[in-house]
């Protein structure tokens, strides 16, 4: 159960990864912000990516959301070769990014914020107008489908609990042709219960087919609903892992560091007998 | 409360209204209506668009000075040079919309506050509008109007009047019902409005779901030029005549009644209808206090204190969505 374990390629069966990664690294200039990372992403799985500050994750996110080229190693998209030089690359692939603001306007109602920059009208020329029921009603269908049942759609989406919002947001993606989505740290600013409620959108998201990358440095989170593991350390992978094949507590040491942390709690405990 | 921003307003003028129909002789005499009534359209129409503007996160205070500067265009042109009075409409109109235009690329471009480039713009436009009238019509007002050919048609447009239920009211009332419902309409049913709260309410999630925020902020300056334009030509055409000092001072006072409305001087929040109120609320009141025979400088302490009442109850508004920065 070291990093020489770590699985490259899927392991669920014929079909290839929606989206795999190889080797992938990424600098700037000359520093390496990412180096040697290999991980794949299956039909209905939870991806996890997981590590402290620095680690390289959001440099991980920007090259999978397409806001950043790599310049080493390989991007696959359904088992091709791909290399994305803008978002709307990955998007049309089905690649959709949720960032930790969310992209929602607070005061506007929760669905004008669902069709925000893709509103749906009806009419033509100078009558051309929104199409409010239809919005009001796909609004309340998507969202009751991730099983969020709103009284209201009509309140402004700042109303919300955080978690909610978390999940108008991933809603929002799935609606308009996601297939993989990306989380940047979806529970790292909410509190135990909230989280709670983002983690069950998340498995809910996975059992209807989606695959979810799910990026945070909370173990704890991490570990139910995730089906994969994959660890990132100063920019570079200590190894992707099944959840057989990985603890809780063996995450959370090499996060940390293994060695380092030892040392520290060494460090920091009561001297004996003093 | 939450959900429609022109409710408190409503109930102030509704308040005023009964106030002065009960302590004044003339305030609900038929004259009297139609002469509230035009003193609000005129502000009403500015404050409509402004309060587009002020929900699309921006301010424009060269709006006042702009109703001048059309207003002087076209009567510089017309009595000075004999231009035909609609290809004047017309160069009056587009000159507005250039500067509308101009004013939104240097705040966008530039990033700073739109409140420094447009009193920027307000200095320009006002020492222009004096400096260039005295140049070339050697006085600081626009003379002979009357004699220009086509003023009549014209006039029938901007200027005219007709009885409705015993008052005899102005055209401007006219147009200031048909912008406040094309506002409303334009806001809460077409895709630009919605980009218009978009880009007031949180400018980097519209950017980030696909919002052309440039377009939006463009579109909005030249609306309230465009409406500035038609301010001047209903002052111009009902007066005939038109001073070089039209419209300085007044920015503020569409922004009063915009924000006495609903809107949210932050931003991505607001009604046009609360903004046609709060025009609505400034005309009775100023036309109430010279029925009422009071000292006319009550008139500024009541606006400074209805606007303080309506900042805080949109602090409340705002607090209660959970707006978190």
């Amino acid at each position: 159960m070291t990093a020489e374990t770590a699985v490259t390629g899927s392991t669920s069966g014929a079909a290839p990864p929606v989206l795999e990664v190889r080797e992938i690294g990424k600098s700037y200039g000359s520093v390496i912000a990412l180096r040697g990372v290999s991980a794949s992403l299956g039909v209905g799985e939870v991806l996890c990516v997981l590590g402290d500050n620095g680690a390289g994750k959001s440099t991980l996110i920007k090259i999978l959301a397409g806001a950043h080229e790599h310049s080493e190693g390989a991007l696959l998209a359904y088992g091709q070769e791909r290399r994305f030089s803008s978002p709307r690359e990955a998007l049309d692939l089905g690649i959709a990014t949720v960032y930790q603001d969310l992209a929602v306007v607070p005061l506007m109602p929760v669905w004008r914020n669902f069709f925000l920059g893709s509103e749906l009208t009806k009419g033509r020329g100078p009558f051309q107008r929104l199409d409010v029921q239809a919005m009001r009603g796909t609004t309340k269908t998507e969202l009751a489908r991730m099983g969020i049942d709103l009284r209201d759609v009509d309140q402004p989406i700042g109303t919300l609990s955080g978690g909610e919002r978390q999940s108008v947001a991933i809603a929002r993606a799935v609606h308009f042709g996601a297939k993989v989505v990306i989380l940047d740290e979806p529970t790292s600013a909410l509190g135990v219960k909230q989280a709670g409620v983002v983690l069950k959108y998340i498995a809910q998201s996975r059992d209807r087919g989606l695959g979810v990358v799910f990026i945070t440095h909370n173990p704890h989170h991490a570990y139910p609903v995730g089906d994969r593991f994959l660890l990132l350390r100063r920019g570079t992978s200590l190894g992707e892992f099944a959840k057989r094949d990985i603890t809780i507590e063996e995450m959370t040491r090499l996060m940390a560091g293994g060695a380092e942390l030892e040392a520290l709690t060494h460090e920091l405990e009561r001297p004996k007998g003093a | 409360m939450l959900r429609r921003p022109e409710i408190g307003a409503g109930v102030a003028a509704l308040a005023i209204f009964a106030y002065f129909s009960a302590t004044t002789q003339t305030f609900l005499t038929a004259p009297g209506v139609s002469t509230w009534l035009y003193s609000s359209s005129l502000f009403g129409i500015m404050a409509v668009a402004v309060a587009l503007l002020i929900i699309g996160g921006e301010f424009d205070l060269s709006a006042g000075a702009m109703t001048g500067t059309t207003g002087l265009i076209v009567g510089v042109v017309t009595t000075q040079w004999g231009l035909d009075i609609w290809l004047a409409l017309l160069l009056a109109l587009v000159i507005a919309l250039s500067i509308g235009a101009a004013n939104a690329v240097v705040v966008i471009k530039t990033g700073l506050p739109s409140f420094i480039v447009t009193l920027a713009t307000f200095f320009i436009l006002q020492g222009v509008n004096l400096a260039v009238t005295k140049l070339i019509t050697g006085s600081v007002a626009i003379q002979g109007m009357n004699d220009v050919p086509g003023f009549g048609q014209v006039e029938w447009i901007f200027g005219s009047s007709f009885s409705f239920l015993g008052m005899n009211l102005k055209i401007a009332i006219v147009w200031w019902f048909a912008i406040t419902a094309l506002a409303t309409w334009v806001l809460l049913r077409t895709k630009a409005g919605n980009w218009i709260f978009a880009v007031g309410g949180q400018v980097t999630s519209a950017r980030q779901t696909g919002v052309p925020v440039m377009q939006t902020k463009i579109g909005l300056f030249m609306t309230t030029a465009g409406a500035a334009w038609l301010v001047g030509m209903l002052q111009l055409f009902d007066v005939s005549t038109v001073q070089a000092t039209t419209g300085i001072g007044q920015e503020f006072i569409y922004i009063i009644c915009a924000v006495v409305g609903g809107c949210l001087l932050t931003g991505g929040y607001g009604s046009a209808v609360g903004a046609a109120i709060g025009a609505l609320i400034y005309g009775m009141t100023l036309q109430g206090i010279v029925f009422a025979q009071w000292d006319n400088n009550w008139l500024k302490a009541f606006l400074g204190s209805m606007l303080l009442l309506a900042v805080l109850v949109n602090l409340y508004v705002r607090r209660r969505a959970g707006v978190r920065e």
